[in-house]
């Protein structure tokens, strides 16, 4: 039996530890934590959003640049970058987690609901202060403002049409002419069978998983003259995916899949996989936003001589090209210091290249010596003028191979363009891939009953929000 | 009579015991040593699954939260996914019996009668446990590649099997899932058979060899009834175990093809995590409880059932 004198002694080390470990957490009565309200000179950490993670060193190496030279110009902010990539089934728990940067992108889509759920940041006073804030397209604008009329998310980067990534080599290997890649459906198949033939490397490939085979899927009906969703116009919508132009996208990709053979059997591709698959050459062809080539470069280490960019084939009436992007939004938990660093990141980071002769050419600058893509076709967030002006800026330094995506830039700016769908995007895109994956995987799928089960479902949501 | 009880004869009568006693017997050492243990459980587990269980009442984002009664339970009963997840569910766990219970089993009587580099074959059927799991789910993915250049297509080719497409197809996926769920947790279950069987007194082993049992008689009349209680708890484990799978369809298929591997798991991720603008947290929870129910049910029976069985 111990010695009672044993226990006083432990129980008064065992307080003293507990005592050591309570006395550990932050403090949050902090000085550094509360910042004036509004005053810009305060010491301001802002975490923004980086690069994917996993992307080139070179790639980091041109972003911390950026960030170096931000702030040299703003020596109060510090600039805490944190490498990122907007994934639908992660993007919740990061958000409810708390783990989001300061400042993170959002896809367009989805900002009327983050705003409607109030989780993004009112940063319209700060908008405001912005000398060329007339200046935005209205529709790109109008995605980031709320109900009230307020702005809480701004249009930033990549706003993309969806659009034919090729690889020009394979199209060499096997007979194909690079600089005339399909354009028409049938075309495509054509070519997706000449190169299995040739090269026994699958000629098509198609996202299927994470929503982003519903996304495609969307913009091949698009391409087809059909629509998944009709906005009713007095706040109901109509959940449509069992039209025409998604039945035809679903038995060409049957068709390519169990007839010719040259389709890439894989349902778990999403935006980065299919993109990684590409890069290793185990895609001929596929479609993805129309400024995927800088991430191809960033990050799965694509080299100019083998992409080639043409328009995705539209055929029939009503045809058009689906069209994205990204916004850029504050934490709402964000304090007015954070939120004017983050204003100012934002304008420097996102927007002054596009409106600033001088940072336009720092930036491209910056990218150029690292070997990162500038003059990636995208569309204009403000005027077309002040885009092409943009890329006059730039033009000693543009390293993209302009020359191998004319089939798209000739046309860009002519196509009709359609946004998401506008109410439960990303369910209907999950409705979707279910259908991708089913035609994939079930020689024997029926299109009729999966169109009609995935309409019912995404009706019944639409129905209930 | 314990030596609590003499004390408390030797005592004078009438005295209570005060908290004094309590400390003086030793009772704070046994609460401080306890503590840890406690916080730990309390804070990380306990905690968590009470809550869990209020959520499943309410509708909730994590910062505000209202009571909806059983508003979420009726919605996870309405969802025309739960049946799918729990058929696949079922079927998983079924595969995984039918094929995956017995191999630890027959790889542990195999090794028992191995004389020489025992420990040599422990550590092989240990290895695969080892390895992480992801990165085990995501070598068996590139092992899984359907084209005919792929691993297990190219190895299979040699024997002239044709290549399958294994992950991509609706029927082949689940079975696939479970092959590779079968290799990575094998080798724990091995090793808690061999170590029960070092119990078996070797007399009997002998007395059978006088009586001319062969080596799968000797197995089965002497080795298998010293395995019964061992045997009936590795099930029960088992079945809870694969009821609760989430990793292999996950990281594999992410419930694909069309919903094929979607487990009731995954479909509890998928509420909460999965909508990538407001979570529903209460039908997740609301799902988790479920089960939760369902396997204390399942485990209440089926102890019941064997407990005339088992050797405890």
């Amino acid at each position: 039996m111990r010695s009672p004198r044993s226990v006083p002694v432990l129980v008064l080390t065992s307080t003293f530890v507990i005592g050591l470990l309570a006395g550990c957490g932050s403090d949050p009565a902090s000085p550094d934590a509360q910042a004036t309200a509004g005053t810009q000179d305060e010491q301001v950490t802002l975490s923004v959003v980086s690069l994917i993670p996993g992307s080139e060193q070179a790639a980091f190496d041109a972003f911390d640049e950026r960030v170096a030279q931000f702030e040299e110009m703003n020596p109060n902010i510090t600039i805490e970058p944190v490498e990122y990539e907007w994934r639908a089934t992660t993007f919740a728990a990061q958000l409810a987690g708390g783990t989001l940067p300061d400042v993170y992108e959002i896809p367009l889509t989805d900002a009327k609901t983050l705003i409607e759920n109030g989780q993004l940041a009112d940063i319209d006073a700060q908008f405001k202060a912005l000398p060329y804030a007339a200046d935005f397209n209205e529709t790109l604008l109008a995605a980031g403002m709320g109900e009230d009329g307020k702005v809480y998310a701004i249009p930033a980067k990549s706003i993309y049409g969806v659009a034919l990534h090729y690889n020009r080599a394979l199209f060499t290997q096997a007979g194909l002419d690079p600089d005339n890649p399909p354009t028409t459906w049938d075309e495509v198949r054509e070519d997706a069978k000449t190169i299995k033939d040739a090269t026994g490397v699958a000629g098509y490939a198609t996202m299927a998983a994470n929503n982003t085979g519903g996304w495609q899927l969307t913009a091949a009906t698009y391409s087809r003259g059909g629509r998944v969703q009709q906005d009713n116009g007095d706040g109901t919508y109509t959940a449509t995916l069992d039209n025409d132009g998604t039945r035809a996208a679903l038995q060409f990709l049957h068709d390519l899949r169990w007839e010719d053979d040259s389709l890439l059997a894989d349902t778990t591709l999403d935006w980065g996989t299919i993109n990684q698959a590409f890069a290793a050459g185990q895609t001929a062809m596929y479609t993805s936003g129309s400024d995927v080539f800088t991430s191809l470069v960033e990050t799965n280490g694509v080299t100019s001589d083998d992409y080639g960019l043409t328009a995705i084939p539209t055929e029939g009436a009503d045809a058009g090209v689906l069209v994205g992007g990204t916004l850029a939004a504050v934490n709402v938990k964000a304090d007015d210091a954070t939120k004017a660093a983050a204003i100012k990141w934002i304008d420097f980071f996102y927007l002054s290249k596009l409106l600033d002769q001088e940072q336009a050419v720092a930036d491209a600058q910056v990218r150029f010596d690292n070997g990162q893509p500038v003059g990636t076709p995208v569309l204009p967030i403000f005027s077309r003028d002040q885009y092409e002006l943009s890329l006059e800026w730039v033009a000693d330094f543009i390293n993209v191979p302009l020359d191998q995506m004319t089939g798209y830039t000739s046309v860009m700016f002519d196509q009709p363009v359609v946004g998401e769908p506008s109410r439960s995007t990303q369910e209907t895109y999950g409705a979707l891939d279910v259908m991708i994956q089913a035609v994939l995987s079930d020689q024997n799928a029926d299109i009729d009953a999966l169109v009609q089960q995935g309409n019912t479902t995404v009706q019944a949501l639409l129905d209930a929000d | 009579m314990t030596s609590y009880q003499v004390v408390q004869i030797i005592e004078p009568s009438g005295r209570r015991h005060t908290l004094a006693d309590w400390v003086r017997r030793g009772g704070l050492s046994r609460l401080v040593f306890a503590l840890p243990l406690l916080v730990v459980f309390g804070v990380f587990s306990w905690l968590p699954i009470g809550r869990a269980v209020v959520m499943s009442f309410q509708e909730t984002n994590l910062i505000e939260s209202s009571w909806v009664g059983m508003d979420n339970f009726r919605a996870v009963f309405a969802d025309p996914l739960l049946g799918q997840a729990v058929r696949n569910t079922g079927w998983f766990a079924l595969l995984a019996l039918v094929f995956g219970y017995p191999v630890p089993l027959v790889g542990a009587v195999l090794m028992s009668t191995v004389r020489r580099m025992k420990g040599l074959y422990s550590v092989l059927a240990y290895l695969p446990v080892v390895v992480p799991p992801v990165v085990a789910v995501l070598l068996w993915k590139f092992f899984y590649d359907p084209r005919p250049e792929g691993v297990f297509n190219t190895m299979l080719g040699w024997v002239g099997l044709g290549p399958f497409p294994w992950l991509q197809d609706q029927t082949w996926a689940m079975p696939s899932l479970v092959l590779e769920a079968t290799w990575a947790a094998a080798g724990g279950t091995v090793i808690i058979y061999l170590a029960a069987m070092t119990s078996v007194p070797a007399e009997l082993y002998d007395a059978a060899e006088v009586d001319g049992a062969s080596l799968w008689r000797k197995i089965w009349h002497v080795t298998m009834p010293h395995l019964r209680g061992v045997l009936l708890i590795t099930l029960i484990l088992q079945i809870i175990g694969t009821a609760q799978v989430f990793l292999e369809p996950y990281l594999f298929t992410s419930g694909g093809p069309a919903n094929a591997t979607v487990t009731v798991l995954l479909l509890i991720y998928r509420y909460a995590f999965g909508q990538s603008l407001g979570s529903d947290y209460g039908m997740a929870t609301a799902l988790s409880l479920l089960l939760a129910l369902f396997l204390g049910v399942l485990s209440l029976v089926y102890f019941r059932l064997t407990r005339s069985w088992s050797t405890s």
